[in-house]
């Protein structure tokens, strides 16, 4: 579990973070949405220290993440994987360098052993053949998939993603929601994504944080969520046009034929 | 950042990797420009020094020996590495800022890795490797330039510029030229490599890194190589 008690972030004079307190549960698919700027990425980057707050703690189970140094931060990490908005694969290596990058630089595994190992995790996010292409030769669909078996491959404890389904379309937005979904359950895994796709909010979320210009302006899940009577969420949630004549339709406000 | 960057390494395998990637790309790849270079220096000052010592009561041999000494204690060092500035520094701010741009930095400290080290200890150490031995190479192609501007071309004959070459020689003056190439090696890529890691912003702001590494590496060179200068020949 990881939670974060009245963190601030001030870049300046512009507070980004006005004291968010949030809890991130294990075995979930916490999701952090809120419009472009309410900072979500300030967040979720602060959550894993890239990002320093100006004040507040974050918690990782019982350990007070904000108060290591960079040494202990480093061993926390090792339990972190993350999938980045741009995937952040290296462009110099292959599918298979790039997945492989983790258990060279921190394990004492046998070339097969890794190989395996490697295999296993394409074999997880339903790539197999494609070890030897370079991520420039992969879609976007691909590049984000093996940015999750990058970031799955040391069994993370921790899983953070910003912003997955940026630049794909609904459908394999979907595959990749279902992919993050199924590998937090069966491993277990405290799954921290951020998002303002409305279709992972309904699908996947089963504890949602709601930021507003730098607060926490509401938590819940994805069955709450259509019910609450949040104004603010509810704006940003049916922000769409369609979305609101489909709210307006189910709720019998306007007849079937218009 | 070079505090950070020292530091024991997560895995001494994927360091030794890396500076050896980094000792090919600054060296072998550096190879045919230094050689350039360095063969016109040594003509050039050949010729040069032919011209101003013509009909002076300066013996013709001392061209040779002049050669010799201009490209082991000042030329070749400090031109070689005002060019390798131009030409590695400017690569490694430009891939390391990349990196930052990309989120490659971010997704490596995320792994757990410590960045500054990866990233910049390879690059440093293969320098202060292989910089030196470019610059050597650099004096003995600047020696040869001299002699193909000069004795082909019945300047000085051959055995005037051998002598010139074997009269006065002070071993000290190659542990100088030694020296100053470890200095330079150190400087062009620890200021190459902060330009890179600490760029923000977009890819306008990683042209001016890449320029400002090779700005402040030359300035910083050229400081080096007066005090140096100063300090060794006191």
């Amino acid at each position: 579990m990881i939670r974060t008690e009245n963190i601030k972030k001030s870049f300046g004079e512009h507070e980004v973070l006005k004291g968010i307190s949030a809890i991130f549960e294990s075995g979930k698919t916490n999701l952090i949405i809120g419009r472009s700027g309410a900072g979500k990425t300030v967040l979720l980057k602060t959550l894993i220290g890239l990002v320093v707050p100006s004040s507040g703690i974050v918690w990782y189970d019982d350990v007070n993440f904000t108060e290591l140094d960079k040494k202990q931060i480093r061993a926390v990490r090792m339990q972190v994987g993350m999938l980045f908005q741009g995937s952040a694969l290296f462009d110099s290596m292959t599918i298979e360098q790039n997945i492989r990058f983790p258990l060279d630089m921190f394990t004492n595994m046998t070339r097969k052993e890794k190989d395996t190992q490697v295999n296993i995790c394409l074999e997880r996010v339903s790539l197999t053949g494609v070890n030897k292409k370079y991520p420039s030769e992969a879609s976007g669909g691909m590049q984000k998939r093996v940015g999750i078996a990058r970031a799955i491959v040391l069994n993370p404890k921790y899983l953070f993603c910003d912003e997955p389904n940026s630049g794909l379309d609904p459908k394999t937005s979907i595959v990749i929601d279902e992919l993050i979904k199924s590998i937090t359950i069966e491993k277990n895994i405290t799954t921290v994504i951020n998002t303002h796709d409305m279709n992972s909010v309904m699908e996947i979320g089963d504890n949602i944080v709601f930021i507003h210009d730098g607060m926490l302006e509401w938590q819940g899940n994805k069955d709450q969520v259509l019910d609450s009577d949040n104004q603010e969420l509810q704006s940003f949630i049916f922000a769409s046009p369609f979305l609101q004549r489909l709210r307006d339709k189910s709720r019998g406000i306007i007849s079937t034929h218009d | 950042m070079l505090r950070t960057s020292i530091a024991r390494p997560e895995k001494f395998r994927m360091y030794w990797n890396e500076t050896m990637r980094q000792m090919n790309d600054i060296g072998i790849g550096s190879v045919v420009i230094i050689a350039l270079i360095s063969i016109f220096i040594g003509a050039v000052s050949a010729v040069q020094f032919a011209y101003q010592l013509n009909g002076q009561l300066v013996p013709r041999y001392y061209i040779g020996y002049i050669v010799r000494d201009l490209c082991i204690i000042e030329l070749s060092p400090t031109v070689s590495c005002l060019v390798l500035a131009g030409k590695v520094g400017s690569n490694m701010a430009a891939e390391i800022g990349g990196m930052r741009q990309k989120e490659h930095i971010d997704a490596m400290e995320v792994m757990g890795v410590n960045t500054a080290s990866f990233l910049i200890t390879p690059k440093i150490t293969a320098a202060l490797f292989v910089i030196p031995l470019l610059v050597a190479v650099s004096a003995i192609i600047g020696i040869t330039g001299g002699y193909i501007a000069s004795v082909p071309t019945d300047l000085l004959s051959h055995t005037d510029y051998t002598r010139g070459l074997r009269s006065f020689f002070v071993p000290y003056n190659v542990f100088m030229m030694f020296v100053k190439a470890i200095v330079y090696a150190f400087l062009l890529t620890s200021i190459s490599c902060y330009q890179g890691y600490y760029v923000k912003g977009g890819s306008i702001e990683l042209g001016q890194a890449s320029t400002n590494a090779v700005v402040y590496s030359d300035i910083a060179i050229l400081l080096a190589d007066y005090i140096i200068t100063i300090v060794l020949t006191q």
